[in-house]
């Protein structure tokens, strides 16, 4: 059978190794178009694991198909930045194109059309990833063409639109300042590993992803756990929609990313390293992986780097599949060994019990920008930027109703009014700070700052401009929520199901005041019940609106007399049709 | 001064929350003097003439007649109690939702193994109530005020809630009468 031979040529290439399953499925994911159940069962023999192990993952991850698909596959983005700017059209456009609707494929089994999440391309958007090529700024008339280039086999990276502009609006001090390949390493192998992680100390480096735990800390932390193995794993995993931040530096900074990843290694006493790479980012690896190979060439990764007697460090890049959690360091981590990314419970924390169990340091791919400056520019030059409880830059992604969308990067303690000026968004009705699992900001925060003392954020804003329905996109937020929960514990699945549904119900017209209350005592059972941070976080964008919009809910409800708007002449459409009656009217004789 | 008033009413259930009601045994001559009963299946009363202080209600909604007398229910009651599991949840009547409601009618009356070849007819009677597509919980259509779970609730439990409510006392119900395994 074709489906054994290719899964045991890649198991063996593998070498058996069960934590590179995710790795296996790509690579059988690629050959064979999809993955099948024997494909399945194939996978859990090569590898001796029950099917349920492997069938488990596969199913887990958005970007593996389970059945025969079209030859050509268009990943529409359709997150709320996207629908914004006019996805929904792209969309119809498509489907009136390929003859066929999403979620499916056309009768020739040519092109299948499907909707994915954030794709870190909405300073560009409408986008789409088309067989993994990323195409930007569509519009309904660039339509045809792509169509018409897909069937005819044409190269579509050729097409104007497959193209991703990596403009940075504003290059600050630390991450965009120009760089010189190898010079953290150089001054990494002249320290300590004390001296490196005192360094970060001084300069008050905190984590870029949202949370703001301390570097030094952590990499102190990982470096006192007791264990001959320690791994340092950068997380590009950039999920959160309307970031794309991490994009920029990749595809503009790699040699800053991996010079942080090798300056953490040698802080750590680690010899292994791995960038986990989201799988939209796809089209990034080549040129990464060539990075890193005249980093090899140049002695700054491979064995005694820089001439430094047994510091020993190489870097591997992990591909994603697509899945929204697994920017959550304990999901990256499962996710890394090659299973679902389902996030841990904690502690232990990764930095004592991580990687295949060993002490790990998961880092945002911006903090190791930052400490591999820091090394090369002094902790003390850095900590004099920025607020004093966060030194430094931010690199914000800048998205939605504004002028000038794109990546910034801003000292801390901006404003977000003086954000919006900038970017020509003076007239915001509202600011999604941090992503839908940030907050959403109304004009009387628009004087707070951004910094972790105020406003911290992993550099998520999307902007709504004064005739946006920003309940609509409160709505489309928590259903991206409900969608990627991973289902394991209760407050979560259900909870995130839920709260769309009630606020859909008020959106429709059919809402009391007291939907409004439950709404928000469920909000606050997910926000406080749920067991990993996608829960704990899935209710903000409702639990902020109705905080900092109360009227804009307040105009949707009707008044409660205890009887709900119910559509039974729905509900009853079906019985009379199948029984051939006309809907009773209700009345009965008295 | 006037005893207060209590309805009870019945929807797509099987009755056994009204027999365990009854379960309260001698306890139903105390009642009798604690309250006047209005509509009910008990004294067979069919309609609302006066406003009513509890109104107990048992049993899914799946048709249009259970959602027509639930909300005269709720216009006519101060207070709403969904009793037992089916009027909370739609208990088993709600199996039928994990199918459409077109396959159940054609297994129930075209094709199921008792029904001759070409005998079957979907009932189509117009003084029959239309069947809804699903079976839906008390509170979709209606603002519930208190809920007792159980399949069904035990005659203490629902004697507990309703001598409290009587009473004018927030009911709470020790643990040993909604615990169920």
């Amino acid at each position: 059978m074709v489906e054994t031979d290719v899964v045991n040529r890649i198991v063996q290439q593998f070498g058996g190794d069960r934590t590179r399953l995710l790795d296996m499925a790509r690579a059988v994911h690629a050959e064979l178009g999809h993955i099948s159940e024997e494909t399945v069962a194939a996978l859990a023999k090569a590898l001796d694991v029950p099917r349920v192990e492997v069938r488990d993952m596969v199913s887990f991850y958005a970007f593996f198909f389970r059945e025969p698909h079209g030859t050509n596959v268009i990943y529409l983005c359709h997150a709320v930045v996207e629908r914004m700017q006019g996805a929904d059209d792209i969309a119809r456009a498509l489907e009136e194109a390929t003859g066929t609707t999403f979620g499916a494929s056309d009768p020739d089994a040519d092109i299948t059309l499907r909707y994915t999440s954030c794709i870190g391309l909405s300073d560009q958007a409408p986008s789409a990833l088309v067989n993994g090529v990323p195409v930007t700024n569509l519009t309904v008339d660039d339509v045809p063409e792509l169509v018409a280039a897909l069937r005819g086999g044409r190269d579509i990276t050729r097409l104007r639109q497959a193209q991703v502009g990596n403009d940075v609006r504003t290059a600050g001090q630390v991450i965009f300042a120009p760089t010189e390949r190898g010079a953290a390493v150089r001054k990494a192998v002249t320290m300590t590993p004390d001296a490196i992680i005192e360094e970060l100390n001084v300069a008050r480096l905190r984590g870029r992803g949202g949370a703001g735990f301390p570097t030094a800390m952590k990499w102190k932390f990982c470096r006192q756990a007791k264990e001959d193995v320690h791994y340092v794993v950068c997380n590009a995993d950039e999920g959160e929609p309307g970031t794309f931040k991490d994009r920029a530096i990749l595809a503009l900074q790699p040699n800053l990313v991996f010079g942080g990843m090798t300056v953490a290694a040698r802080a750590l006493g680690a010899r292994k390293g791995i960038l986990y790479l989201r799988a939209e980012y796809e089209y990034l690896l080549r040129d990464l992986e060539s990075e890193l190979d005249k980093r090899r060439h140049l002695g700054l990764l491979g064995d005694n780097i820089c001439g430094c007697e047994g510091f020993d460090f190489d870097i591997r890049i992990q591909l994603g599949a697509g899945a929204y959690i697994c920017g959550e360091e304990s999901a990256l981590i499962e996710s890394l060994e090659g299973k679902r990314g389902a996030p841990r419970a904690r502690p232990p924390f990764p930095v004592e019990h991580g990687y295949l169990g060993k002490p790990t340091s998961v880092n945002n791919v911006e903090t190791l920008c930052c400490a591999a400056r820091i090394l090369v520019e002094g902790g003390a030059w850095f900590a004099d930027i920025g607020t004093k409880d966060s030194t430094g830059t931010k690199l914000l992604s800048v998205s939605g109703d504004c002028t000038k969308p794109g990546v910034y990067e801003l000292e801390y303690g901006l404003t977000v009014l003086q954000l919006l000026e900038r970017v020509g968004a003076e007239n915001a009705q509202a600011v999604q700070m941090g992503g839908p699992s940030g907050q959403c900001l109304a004009r009387k925060d628009f004087a707070r700052s951004i910094s972790f003392e105020d406003l911290p954020t992993g550099g998520s804003v999307i902007i709504f401009g004064p005739e946006r329905d920003l309940l609509e996109a409160m709505r489309q937020f928590t259903a991206f929520f409900a969608e990627e929960s991973c289902g394991w514990c209760a407050p979560c699945r259900v909870g995130t199901t839920l709260l769309e549904k009630c606020l859909q119900k008020i959106l429709d017209g059919k809402g009391t005041f007291s939907d409004l209350e439950a709404l928000e005592t469920l909000g606050e059972t997910v926000k406080t019940m749920s067991r990993c941070g996608l829960g704990q976080t899935a209710a903000n964008p409702i639990l902020t609106t109705l905080r900092n919009f109360p009227i804009l809910y307040a105009d949707r409800v009707r008044s409660d007399d205890g009887v709900m708007a119910f559509d039974l002449e729905r509900a009853k459409e079906e019985c009379c049709s199948v029984a051939g009656r006309a809907p009773a009217t209700g009345e009965e004789t008295p | 001064m006037a005893k207060p008033r209590l309805a009870t009413g019945h929807f797509t259930g099987c009755f056994g929350c009204h027999m365990s009601f009854l379960d309260i045994d001698e306890r139903i001559l105390e009642l009798v003097e604690l309250v006047d009963f209005d509509k009910s299946p008990i004294n067979d009363k069919k309609r609302f003439d006066q406003p009513v202080d509890i109104g107990i209600v048992e049993g899914g909604v799946s048709n249009d007649e259970n959602a027509e007398i639930l909300r005269d229910f709720r216009k006519n009651c101060k207070i709403l109690i969904a009793m037992g599991s089916c009027a909370i949840t739609g208990g088993v009547p709600a199996l039928r939702n994990t199918m459409p409601l077109k396959e159940c009618l054609e297994e129930a009356f075209l094709n199921g193994p008792t029904i001759g070849e070409g005998d079957g007819l979907i009932p189509n009677d117009p003084d029959l109530p239309v069947l809804l597509d699903k079976v839906y919980p008390c509170q979709e259509f209606v603002k519930i005020d208190y809920i007792l779970p159980g399949c069904p609730p035990s005659a203490d439990t629902l004697w507990a809630a309703l001598t409290a409510l009587l009473s004018g006392e927030e009911p709470s119900l020790p643990y040993e009468l909604v615990k169920y395994d």
